[in-house]
């Protein structure tokens, strides 16, 4: 028989582990509907029967995503079965959930995780006692070390089979009565196996209720009272505390403790030194410069590991592979605009991501680890003072950091950022930081500024600033931003990292990376190849001597009214810049070899020279408003893919690359003024004008009442 | 009113009452803090926010603004 089971559980309890070991090699990632969390699917190993990974989590309230989410999948997917993945080493906090997915009336199994640990440590769980006292089979299981799952299996394709549901938990008398009055209220309206589940969620009030069973709770609201002022205390307390007491009494019975190490566990002596007062923040200090020095650092003191990598990997594409094919096509004939299309449309455009591949891999792997130990979360807790300020999470300098690499990971980094809002944000303003591609530019740059030295501290301190700033601003629109989430973390305790899982999870995300460069770029690289190769009348021409004819030129031109007030001139060298900048969507350092060809006609120039061109054409502050523009707008469209990933609409990925290319325009236009008017550059009465007006509107968006605050606060939804 | 934020490190303290209401007091007793419960003040972060408690034998962290609405005694 094939069966649809769901696996459910908090976050950090092994429960990804154990999805990899039942399921194997045939798992499936999709999208939980409507919201950004991935949705894995898999065939358990020996069965016919499906398995749902449903997101990780402490309760089923209604108010995280991945909360509404598992609960609408237990009710209306209706599966014939659940695994719930129990840490044993943290019982009491994980039951909580049981004690809520034993109402809904499904059949279920508990898998007892962890109980390696627990041997190690000295103590003894009486599983039959357990098993017993919570109504449900329990099986103890290790999912690290795969002991005992196969007996898991069994258990759940028994359960599913015979359809036997867990018997509920009994409360105090009089929490019974209103629970009674609650599904008489309810009857009809929810569905009737999970009844007993909606009663205490409509006496807690949940907000979800409302709309499925409007007024039910006014019509139970003397029932209500008595319990209130029975307890003296609010319906929800008195549900939480009473299910919290009943995990009290199980555990006790059959949980006991070997006494422990004065000194603590290896994970506490761990945690003392790494999140030290004093020493925790040089200790993140050192791990970050270390991640940077082996994956990212190229300069004086040598190249790291995943720099040389990547370079390797750039030269092999841009020597071998490009030539190789370019020859290959010669040889046999292939038609010449074909063969172009192929090596500098292409390949040249893919390649220029895939590069980053070696990288980004010594990248994941880094980032994995520091995961998987459990010193991601450490990192929110030790950075939260600083980040909460600018509603991010402390969890987003690790996107951030990331993003100074390449944008790509950067923004998909942001997954494991819990809170939407501060993961949304992040997304949106992780390619403000200047990626390992915009570096030939900020060279370039260098050079037309007659060597000066502040345009790279200028390119990474004004993409600090406009995180800040972006923060601030977007947390106001909540339609764009999301529900703000409360800082209210788990902090796991330090473990080894699972071979497998960390590789399985390697993998994936240098998966996502490439998948992102082989559609999107590819898409795009032929998109401006022949924009930048055809007449308007279907002419093809050699951009090097003739790229003003092209399609791309034309453009170009248009776009050169939207930046002639930035200073990039009205001549006929303005389109030159416009179209440079749309090059800059496939890879921004693509900039520099548009301007080579429009400016030199050779894409080979180094970037001194392509500076020095640009000099030629624009005033010193029409360079640095070139500049601005080109770090801080859209970002390329391998980013912009990733972005959508994380916000999971067009419609807000629209908005949101809106958002960068109008921030970017009003900061250009601010530097362009300043800049201007100190160096003594001649600017026009009309620049000083939209200056103000954008200062104006800038510190408006900043200073503006956020209309959320009190709900922020509170963490509720608002729309 | 003792509440939480005030608990000085290395102390235990038991839950009197959460104040508050909505998906905040729902998350705070999600996690364990619950009536009656007895909470030991780890740490607190290097920056001085948020602190670090545990609670029914694991380690959960939350800023000082949350810690507040804890009244303990």
């Amino acid at each position: 028989m094939s069966f649809t089971i769901a696996l459910a559980g908090n976050p950090n309890c092994g429960k990804t582990t154990l999805f990899n070991a039942l399921t194997g090699s045939s798992q499936r990632v999709g999208n939980w509907p409507g919201v950004t969390i991935d949705k894995k699917v898999g065939r358990i190993k020996g069965t016919d029967s499906e398995l749902v990974d449903l997101p990780g989590i402490y309760s089923l309230s209604p108010y995280s995503p991945e909360e509404v989410v598992s609960r609408n999948f237990i009710i209306q997917d209706k599966p014939d079965a659940i695994i719930n993945i129990v840490d044993a080493t943290n019982l009491e906090r994980n039951m909580f959930l049981t004690l809520q997915l034993i109402d809904m009336g499904v059949p279920m199994v508990v898998a007892l995780n962890m109980m390696d640990e627990v041997k190690k440590n000295g103590d003894k769980i009486d599983v039959d006692c357990l098993s017993s006292s919570l109504g449900v089979p329990i099986v103890p299981i290790s999912a690290k070390s795969r002991d005992n799952v196969d007996a898991l299996v069994e258990q759940i394709e028994a359960a599913a089979r015979d359809g036997k549901v867990p018997r509920v938990m009994t409360y105090d008398q009089s929490i019974e009565d209103a629970e009674k009055a609650a599904e008489e209220a309810l009857r009809g309206k929810v569905p009737d196996n999970s009844i007993r589940f909606y009663a205490f969620k409509l006496l807690e009030d949940d907000t979800l209720l409302e709309e499925m069973a409007p007024g039910a709770r006014e019509s139970i609201s003397s029932e209500i009272d008595a319990l209130e002022k029975e307890y003296d205390d609010s319906a929800d307390s008195i549900i939480a505390d009473s299910r919290y007491s009943k995990i009290t009494e199980c555990v006790t019975g059959s949980y006991t403790k070997a006494p422990r190490d004065e000194r603590g566990t290896l994970s506490d002596r761990i945690d003392k030194i790494v999140t030290h007062r004093i020493l925790g923040l040089p200790i993140f200090a050192c791990i970050i410069a270390f991640v940077y020095f082996i994956a990212m650092y190229d300069g004086d003191w040598g190249t790291s590991p995943g720099a040389w990598a990547t370079g390797w990997l750039n030269d092999y594409i841009g020597d071998v592979i490009i030539p190789g094919v370019a020859d290959w096509c010669a040889e046999n004939g292939v038609n010449e605009v074909l063969t172009g299309l192929l090596c500098d449309g292409i390949l040249t455009g893919v390649g220029a991501v895939i590069g980053f591949l070696p990288q980004m891999i010594i990248l994941f792997t880094c980032l994995v680890i520091l995961e998987e130990i459990g010193y991601m979360a450490r990192v929110a807790f030790i950075m939260d003072r600083i980040f909460r300020h600018f509603n991010l999470s402390g969890k987003s300098f690790i996107p951030l950091l990331v993003g100074t690499g390449c944008g790509v990971p950067g923004v998909m980094a942001c997954r494991t950022i819990e809170s939407e809002a501060d993961r949304r944000i992040t997304a949106m303003t992780v390619t403000f930081m200047p990626c390992g591609a915009k570096l030939p530019v900020i060279a370039a740059i260098t050079a037309a500024l007659a060597g000066a030295w502040w345009v790279g501290v200028f390119a990474y301190f004004g993409g600090i600033v406009l995180v800040i700033i972006s923060g601030i601003i977007l947390k106001k629109f909540k339609h764009l931003a999301g529900k703000p989430a409360p800082f209210i973390m788990e902090l796991p305790p330090y473990h080894a990292p699972g071979l497998w899982t960390c590789l399985k999870s390697i993998f994936d995300r240098s998966w996502a990376f490439v998948k992102k460069a082989g559609t999107i770029i590819l898409l795009t690289a032929v998109l401006i190849w022949l924009l930048s190769h055809f007449t308007w009348s279907g002419q093809f021409i050699d951009p090097e001597s003739d790229m003003g004819e092209s399609i791309l030129a034309w453009i170009g031109g248009g776009l050169a009214y939207i930046f002639a007030p930035l200073g990039w001139g009205l001549g006929p060298d303005a389109w030159k810049l416009s179209s440079a900048t749309l090059t800059g969507l496939i890879a921004k350092e693509d900039l520099i070899g548009t301007l080579a060809i429009v400016l030199l006609g050779d894409p080979d120039m180094a970037e001194d020279e392509v500076g020095a061109a640009l000099a030629s054409i624009l005033t010193q502050s029409g360079i640095l408003s070139f500049f601005t523009f080109n770090m801080f707008c859209a970002p390329c469209f391998a980013a912009i893919g990733a972005i959508h990933r994380e916000l999971g609409s067009w419609k807000h990925t629209g908005i949101a690359v809106l958002y960068q290319c109008i921030l970017a325009y009003f900061v250009a236009m601010i530097v362009y003024v300043i800049y201007g008017a100190a160096i003594g550059d001649p600017l026009d009465w009309s620049s000083y004008f939209l200056c103000m007006v954008f200062v104006i509107i800038l510190v408006y968006l900043l200073i503006a009442k956020d209309p959320f605050r009190q709900l922020g606060k509170n963490g509720e939804v608002a729309e | 009113m003792a509440t939480l934020k005030e608990t000085t490190v290395g102390s235990t303290v038991k839950v009197r009452k959460i104040n508050g209401e909505g998906a905040l007091k729902r998350h705070i007793m999600d996690m364990g803090i619950t009536k009656g419960v007895e909470v030991y003040v780890r740490k607190v972060a290097p920056l001085g926010d948020p602190i670090e408690v545990t609670v029914r034998g694991y380690e959960l962290s939350l800023r000082k603004e949350y810690a507040e609405m804890i009244e303990v005694e």
